[in-house]
């Protein structure tokens, strides 16, 4: 960046200053930083998980919001997202070997002759920022590459993504066959890209639409809620 | 410096207060059995009979240019259908029978050589080179050229780079060239280009296009604010407004797009006193639409600019407060010591 700005030496700011300086630096998409601040609080006997929640779903979540609300665009958020990213791949063997709380779990992918894996890759990587475990299935899945990656993972949320006019109808026949196989409400379905709206999502049977990345974090922690709830309500 | 003087379209821009492009392409090919998923760019070589009705659709309605069914047709796209090694035929077929069509016609019509994104993100977010960029544009440019296209057409662009790419495509493949964005964010591209970052980029570009513009996006109210953004800029490059005929809704196992012939001719002169030149629709717009917005525009006496709230009450609301051209876009208040200076 500019030789204008402060030098600073991550390692000698206090805890609550070195996360703060996380979110700014998760907000300019800075990598190496947010990795070596990850490691210094990880070397501070941060938990793993509190490490996760605190600094950089935090951070994120300010990215998500300022997503949502049109001040940050895609460039901006693929940067955020690949530090958020750096950090997670320290975390993520330690929070397997601590066995943190999982938050839920989530198969995505784009569907069937759309190319179009940028908005996609966002909710993956805002879910996961969130806490969520995701399975990308990538792009061109059909109804078969998605059934057998649902019965594989047993994820408690579908995720599908369409960017064009001639994919989107596609969802349907995906959520269509989860009604004829009886399979339907074992998953919460996810459904986004561009060319839909709240009432397409409705009328294709998902369970919602979700404008954007920042909205399909908040709606999946909504829906987990809920089943939660109803776990709970039912025990 | 457009690369051929003679070019049809320019003439025609010369000639011409206001020209009609065309609808959608996917819309109209599903309408014809297209099945969701598919490569709308194979039918070219395996039901040219479709590609041909569907081209005869715009023009019979009164398009003076038409799109060929090549939007996906770049080997990044086509890789999916397993048809990547096909980009070149395809788009080459695409025209030429758009040529056969327009040719046909009786008038002068424009075929217009569709190309739209690679659906890949390049650099530095990206795996895409700017090289690798030119390289997917030329290659379908020399196709669509060899068919008989008399421009290419870019649209659907989000990212700066990505436009000059092609606009350098272009000059290697000797094509003239039109080139529009789709503002779907806020009022912006999803990358968050605004309509005068799109002015200034043609500022930079060495092959200059003969029209620039918007397509498709969310619906036709937020593509007259960019098409005002644009001639707000005073901008002496025409202007080209393909909004989509409203937004999709899902009947009965289609896609249907709610605007009605009705609202797309309102928006066909709305666009016009806009500053728009070349008019037409993008997603949802059926040979229907189109001859309700020729009507329309041969009958429009030319009006002030619209305001925005004149757009609203015609067409809609907008999807967004601000198009982060008013200055009243959304910001965040940064204390970023990283950020501070000394």
């Amino acid at each position: 960046m500019s030789d204008q700005e402060d030098d600073i030496i991550l390692s000698e700011l206090n805890d609550e200053d070195l996360v703060a300086q996380m979110f700014d630096d998760l907000y300019d998409g800075l990598k190496e930083e947010i990795e070596e601040s990850v490691n210094i609080l990880l070397e501070r006997d941060w938990a793993p998980y509190r490490v996760l929640t605190e600094a950089l779903v935090g951070g994120m979540t300010i990215v998500g919001n300022d997503f949502r609300d049109g001040i940050l665009f895609v460039p901006e958020v693929l940067l955020a997202a690949n530090a958020m990213k750096g950090g997670m791949a320290i975390l993520k063997p330690l929070l397997i070997a601590t066995g943190a709380p999982r938050v839920g779990k989530m198969v995505i992918g784009t569907v069937k002759g759309d190319i179009h894996d940028i908005g996609k890759n966002l909710v993956g990587m805002m879910m996961e920022g969130a806490g969520f475990e995701v399975v990308d299935l990538g792009i061109n899945n059909s109804v078969d590459a998605y059934l057998e990656a649902i019965e594989k993972e047993g994820p408690d949320i579908l995720g599908m993504s369409a960017l064009l006019t001639t994919t989107m109808p596609y969802m349907k026949v995906v959520i269509d066959t989860l009604v004829e196989k009886g399979m339907r409400d074992d998953y919460t379905v996810l459904v986004g890209g561009a060319p839909l709206n709240e009432e397409f999502g409705k009328a294709i049977g998902a369970d919602a639409y979700c404008r954007d990345a920042a909205v399909a974090v908040e709606t999946a922690k909504e829906f987990m809620a809920r089943k939660h709830n109803r776990m709970a309500a039912s025990a | 410096m457009s690369l051929t003087s003679t070019n049809q379209l320019q003439v025609m821009l010369e000639k011409r207060d206001w020209i009609l492009a065309d609808g959608a392409t996917g819309t109209n090919l599903f309408n014809m059995g297209l099945s969701s998923g598919d490569a709308p760019e194979l039918w070219n070589k395996t039901a040219p009979e479709k590609i041909k009705a569907l081209y005869k659709g715009s023009v019979d309605a009164g398009s003076d240019l038409f799109l060929t069914n090549s939007f996906g047709g770049n080997r990044s796209r086509l890789r999916l259908h397993g048809a990547e090694t096909y980009a070149p035929e395809l788009s080459r077929i695409s025209a030429e029978i758009g040529r056969e069509v327009a040719d046909a016609s009786g008038r002068n019509v424009i075929v217009a050589g569709c190309l739209g994104p690679t659906g890949e993100i390049m650099q530095p977010m990206g795996p895409l080179s700017y090289a690798v960029a030119v390289e997917i544009f030329h290659e379908q440019a020399e196709g669509l050229k060899a068919g008989g296209a008399d421009v290419a057409w870019l649209e659907t662009i989000s990212f700066g780079d990505e436009y000059r790419a092609a606009a350098e495509a272009f000059a290697l493949a000797g094509i003239a060239w039109v080139g529009t964005m789709s503002f779907d964010t806020a009022g912006r591209t999803m990358m968050g280009v605004t309509a005068p970052n799109l002015v200034k980029l043609l500022a930079k570009i060495s092959n200059k296009p003969l029209a620039f513009g918007a397509n498709c996006g969310v619906g036709a109210s937020d593509l007259l604010r960019t098409v005002l953004g644009f001639s707000a800029t005073g901008t002496a490059v025409p202007i080209v407004a393909k909004g989509n005929a409203g937004i999709p809704k899902y009947h009965n196992g289609h896609i249907h797009y709610d605007g009605t012939p009705e609202l797309m001719a309102n928006y066909a002169t709305l666009a016009r006193d806009c500053g728009a030149t070349i008019i037409g629709g993008c997603c949802g717009t059926t040979p229907d639409h189109l001859r309700a917005m020729r009507s329309a525009l041969e009958n429009h006496k030319p009006l002030e600019r619209p305001s925005l709230k004149t757009i609203k009450s015609a067409l809609g609301g907008f999807s967004s407060e601000s198009d982060g051209t008013d200055g009243n876009s959304p910001t965040r208040e940064r204390q970023s010591r990283r950020r501070r200076t000394t």
